[in-house]
């Protein structure tokens, strides 16, 4: 048995214990779907960074940098930037005036059946993008390590990952995304020490290696340093600048419409700690992003280029940062660094499914179909369980269907185009503007995610590819935020005032700046 | 889904001075962080994208102003989240003697 086996396999029994223990302590709707808001900051902090640190950073970004350099950078300035709109508009309304889903805050003072819809189904579809993005990702490193094919590989899993959910609810799911961030974060540091030591522990030495960055000796010297290797005119033609300012936007305005982060404030005891866990995340995930200079950069000033493509030639840009440990560290680091990206991949696709699947259940079947009540007491934990299956057998079967060669990171940078137009005009107008109504909501969210995947559908990533494109971005954000935007307002103005909603907003503004009669954490 | 158990007059903590005192100094500090950081941000994609030869100027070693840019943010990131925490620390205080008679 290899030893990446069997780092593979501690990690999973380990977490398989969490889940056994997270197990027995999930009574009741609260403790499964926000781990009975007991979480503290600095937990919650590396949750939630641990979400964020996905298989598409670490593995996307890694790998972005490496082939096209300074302009992958530019995803991971976004990324970090992204939490300040966290912090300052939607961490502590949400903990303050919501129970389980974004949709709660929404559902406050407007009506309840078609906005909560709405939400479930732009929660659902954002999920699911993203979860492709990490399928993909795990199929590939499976591959390599263990031999195992891409199909079984994803669907091996997508079996773990309900595993976590069906029996572990938020607190397994959690818990197993905080010891990942530790590993991470560990491989990670690791890794840029390798690569500094590389080149002397000199930054002039590293620098001026990657500016002159020759893959080894097995390709021109290019600067990485330089931007324009991606979005640059002349690289990506005349929209390549306009295309970069629009990924810029909808990775700095998508994060705060991210469900799977979105719910991981539910889950603290109060706003207090909402507010804390940001600042503990935003601490660690900016050190790692930094750090992508390193294993980013470096690996194009250390691996050569024949051990970084796919065998038709095209750039790998998944395995970048597993190679990179094999030629510093050895196998044992390979095995190290691989079974990390394994247990950032099945952590992060835990969080998603437990998103998705509260957003169905609560959302969708409690509220929508149901009108709020449960017909048996635990009937909205037993739906969630089941949509956890359905949710991830689609996921598995759509990452099988587009296989190995997406980007992870150009898949997940489509889930925060949606989140950032459908989720974010609307959880904004909800909590800071009066007149905001029903119809404007749902105008907001039909409208947002309507746009992006059409114009998705119509970019040079889409149905036509790149000479037959509609829309010439390859990152529809800088369109379909402003149309979500506009659509949240226009649906509003154009129709009849909601005096119903209107009075509630005093309500939901003393909730959601006060805390006063915020849902409890549950005692121990 | 409002609370059943307490029956409380929103409208009036709504409307009490130090209330309308609190919101109207949170929107101030949000609305111009949010100016700023935005502006900031949306900075280094514009520069980089339409004045590439500018970003390109070397300004230690090999190091360039798109590099030292894009390394600054995120010690913006880091201050601004450093200035908003000070600032809510005091915001709440004024919110818990808003519903101080409620509890």
């Amino acid at each position: 048995m290899s030893i990446s086996l069997i780092m593979f396999l501690s990690f999973v029994a380990f977490t398989l214990l969490i889940t056994f223990w997270a197990a027995k302590r999930n009574t009741g709707a609260s403790a499964y779907f926000a781990a009975g808001r007991n979480i503290t900051g600095w937990q919650n902090g590396l949750a939630v960074a641990g979400d964020y640190m996905s298989a598409a950073s670490f593995l996307g970004i890694s790998g972005m940098i490496c082939f096209y350099g300074y302009d992958g950078f530019m995803y991971s300035v976004g990324f970090l930037v992204a939490y300040i709109t966290v912090l300052l508009v939607v961490a502590e309304p949400l903990r303050n005036a919501g129970k389980y889903t974004m949709a709660d805050l929404l559902a406050y003072r407007l009506k309840p059946r078609p906005v909560r819809a709405m939400a479930s189904l732009s929660t659902l579809t954002v999920s699911t993008f993203y979860m492709i993005a990490q399928m993909v990702g795990a199929g590939v490193i499976i591959k390599r390590l263990i031999g195992l094919d891409f199909a079984p590989a994803v669907i091996g899993v997508g079996v773990l990952m309900l595993v976590y959910v069906v029996f572990g609810g938020m607190l397994a799911t959690t818990w197993v995304q905080i010891i990942k961030a530790l590993l991470l974060m560990a491989g990670a540091i690791l890794l840029s020490y390798l690569v500094l030591q590389f080149h002397d522990f000199s930054f002039t030495n590293f620098f001026n290696a990657v500016s002159h960055a020759d893959y080894a000796g097995t390709a021109e010297p290019k600067n990485l340093l330089e931007p324009g290797l991606k979005y640059g005119v002349a690289v990506a033609g005349p929209w390549g600048p306009l295309d970069l300012v629009s990924l810029g936007l909808g990775l700095v305005l998508g994060t705060a419409g991210l469900p799977h982060i979105l719910v991981r404030f539910y889950t603290v005891p109060d706003a207090k700690t909402a507010r804390s866990s940001v600042v503990w995340a935003m601490a660690i995930i900016g050190v790692f992003y930094i750090m992508t200079t390193f294993f980013g950069f470096g690996a194009a000033t250390i691996l050569k280029k024949a051990l970084i493509l796919t065998a038709d030639g095209k750039p790998d840009t998944n395995m970048v940062a597993p190679i990179l440990a094999q030629q510093l560290g050895g196998e044992l680091f390979f095995a190290f660094i691989s079974a990390v990206a394994f247990a950032t991949i099945l952590a992060v696709v835990a969080g998603l499914t437990m998103s998705a699947s509260a957003s169905f259940a609560h959302d969708f079947y409690s509220n929508v179909i149901h009108h709020g009540k449960e017909n048996r007491p635990g009937q909205e934990v037993k739906v969630a369980r089941i949509t956890a299956f359905v949710v991830g057998a689609i996921s598995i079967g759509i990452a099988i269907y587009l296989g190995p060669g997406v980007n992870a990171a150009f898949l997940v940078g489509l889930a925060f185009a949606v989140a950032a137009s459908a989720n974010l005009p609307v959880i904004i107008f909800s909590v800071f503007w009066k007149r905001f109504n029903t119809s404007g909501a749902v105008a907001g969210l039909t409208v947002g995610l309507a746009s992006a995947i059409i114009l998705i559908l119509l970019s040079p990533n889409g149905l036509f590819g790149k000479a037959g494109a509609i829309f010439p971005l390859e990152n529809p954000g800088i369109v379909s935020i402003p149309l979500g935007f506009l659509a949240a307002y226009l649906g509003t103005i154009l129709t009849p005032r909601d005096l119903e909603a209107e009075a509630k907003f005093a309500e939901l503004t003393v909730r959601a700046h006060t805390g006063l009669g915020a849902e409890k954490a549950t005692a121990h | 889904m409002s609370d059943q158990k307490s029956p409380v007059d929103w409208e009036r903590l709504e409307a009490k001075p130090e209330f309308r005192a609190l919101l109207s100094k949170k929107a101030r500090f949000i609305i111009s962080a949010t100016i700023f950081f935005m502006s900031y941000y949306l900075a280094l994609p514009i520069l980089v994208g339409y004045f590439p030869e500018l970003m390109k100027m070397k300004v230690w070693g090999e190091v360039n102003i798109a590099y030292v840019f894009a390394l600054s943010q995120f010690f913006m990131a880091w201050i601004m989240a450093f200035v908003y925490v000070r600032a809510a620390t005091g915001w709440d205080k004024s919110a818990a003697s808003v519903i101080s008679d409620q509890r």
